[in-house]
């Protein structure tokens, strides 16, 4: 059980760029899931990944690696 | 039946097509990318599938610079008003649909300028050709990979390595060529793929779209629609990123889902194997065609230079009155007259009257080559 506020949302331009994420993320083993953006975090209507906290910094390296193009990561309470 | 209209619409599709159409409206059904929930996901996912489908087959730079859209003629459009200003000068050839002529007529009207080289009367570009016609303000060199009309392979490779010797953009027209010969953006230094998926990609019609190569810079891009994409919802102005900048408005999600399922079909079984049997078909086809007396055989009648799409005439009869004998008497579908490409018709000879086209597709056998072979020979004896 992750307990509450212990998230990350990765913010992403797209529905395609979170899907090529969520494809980068996979390939390197790090959990994910694909969200609503949270109200708090943006205005945006589109989708976000949600990974645990102590994953950002691995996931923040893989999709630097495979280029893919990011808004940032932020935390979050779920 | 016998359909060789292969080169207008592939028929019949893999099975997997339809299943992946089928599923995608019984079991998912939502908008991509709009919602956030789990079917939105999914459908997004299908058509994000799509989109790595078309770029592993074209060796595409990345699956976020396929722009989705209906069609070639969309895609081509998308690419030439897109980027298009007045004052720019392109180059295209005389074999031409009018996919790519009509947009460039109305460009040149508005102040492009345009150059078209002439083929030869098989459809064969002279790549000095195109070099000699690159003027200081040329901004771009637009092919089609392969005629519509009699198949003629041009090229496009060349063309690219002129298109960055001299630092233009190539676009290519791979309508005829996409999933039955090999395209490379690579290999051949294309700048623009447009391609479309109901034909010998064996996907839906209303697919298609324009992959982006990385020498292409968006933000020189004009989209064609303008409207809601799912993102940056908070701003009333157009997003500034590939692919939503050129993919306003609920997409045909079911038809990519469909495509996505044909392209991968096309990768397992392999376009060269699927080129092999189109070839050996074609010049079967080709050879049986100029063996009857009467029959005139258009292009280069060598099928290692040309799709497996085949044009001819009967001397005595009308193109329509071949087509439909062939369709009333033997059950043969083709298409007749000037196939959208008034252009190539008069450069191989054949306009006003166009001609008669076998379109062979990766479905076609070579028994209905014999039978195709014989309905022919018999019209061909009755005109005489």
């Amino acid at each position: 059980m992750i307990e509450k506020g212990s998230y990350m949302a990765i913010l992403v331009a797209s529905t395609s760029h979170a899907l090529r994420a969520e494809r980068v993320l996979h390939m390197a083993g790090i959990a994910n899931k694909l969200i609503p953006v949270p109200r708090s975090l943006s205005s945006d209507c589109g989708v976000c990944l949600r990974i645990s906290r102590e994953d950002a910094e691995a996931a923040r390296q893989a999709l630097e690696k495979a280029k893919v193009q990011i808004e940032e990561i932020k935390p979050f309470c779920a | 039946m016998i359909y060789f209209d292969n080169a207008a619409t592939s028929w019949p599709k893999p099975p997997v097509v339809l299943e992946a159409m089928s599923q995608f409206m019984d079991g998912v059904g939502a908008n991509p990318g709009r919602s956030g929930h789990r079917l939105s996901v999914e459908a997004a996912r299908l058509v994000y599938g799509a989109r790595e489908a078309v770029t592993e087959l074209f060796r595409g730079p990345d699956p976020l610079r396929v722009a989705f859209g209906l069609n070639v003629t969309e895609a081509l459009n998308l690419a030439l008003r897109g980027i298009l200003r007045p004052g720019d000068h392109i180059i295209t050839s005389s074999m031409e649909h009018n996919s790519m002529m009509r947009p460039l007529r109305a460009l040149a009207r508005e102040g492009v300028e345009l150059t078209v080289v002439p083929c030869s009367p098989e459809g064969f570009l002279e790549p000095a050709d195109v070099e000699a016609a690159i003027r200081p303000n040329t901004v771009m060199i637009a092919l089609n990979h392969a005629s519509n009309v009699v198949g003629t392979l041009l090229p496009v490779r060349e063309a690219g390595q002129i298109a960055r010797r001299h630092d233009l953009l190539l676009l290519v027209d791979a309508a005829q060529t996409g999933g039955c010969y090999p395209v490379d953006m690579g290999a051949d230094a294309i700048d623009l793929l447009a391609f479309t998926g109901h034909k010998a990609l064996l996907g839906p019609m209303g697919t298609g779209g324009l992959i982006l190569g990385p020498r292409v810079d968006e933000r020189r891009l004009r989209p064609l629609k303008r409207g809601g994409t799912g993102s940056r919802s908070e701003r009333e102005e157009q997003p500034d990123f590939l692919p939503d900048m050129c993919e306003s408005g609920t997409p045909n999600a079911v038809g990519l889902a469909g495509l996505g399922a044909a392209v991968r079909w096309v990768l397992e079984r392999g376009v060269p194997a699927i080129r092999a049997h189109e070839v050996s078909l074609a010049q079967r086809l080709i050879d049986g065609l100029c063996a009857i007396s009467g029959v005139t055989v258009y292009g280069p009648r060598n099928a290692a230079r040309q799709t497996a799409t085949v044009a001819f005439n009967v001397a005595g009869l009308e193109p329509s009155a071949v087509g439909l004998a062939l369709d009333e008497e033997r059950d043969i579908m083709c298409r007749v007259g000037l196939h959208c490409a008034p252009a190539a018709h008069r450069t191989i000879g054949t306009f006003p009257a166009g001609a008669v086209r076998f379109g062979l597709g990766a479905f076609s056998t070579g028994a209905e080559i014999e039978m195709a072979l014989d309905a022919v020979a018999a019209l061909a004896g009755r005109a005489r």
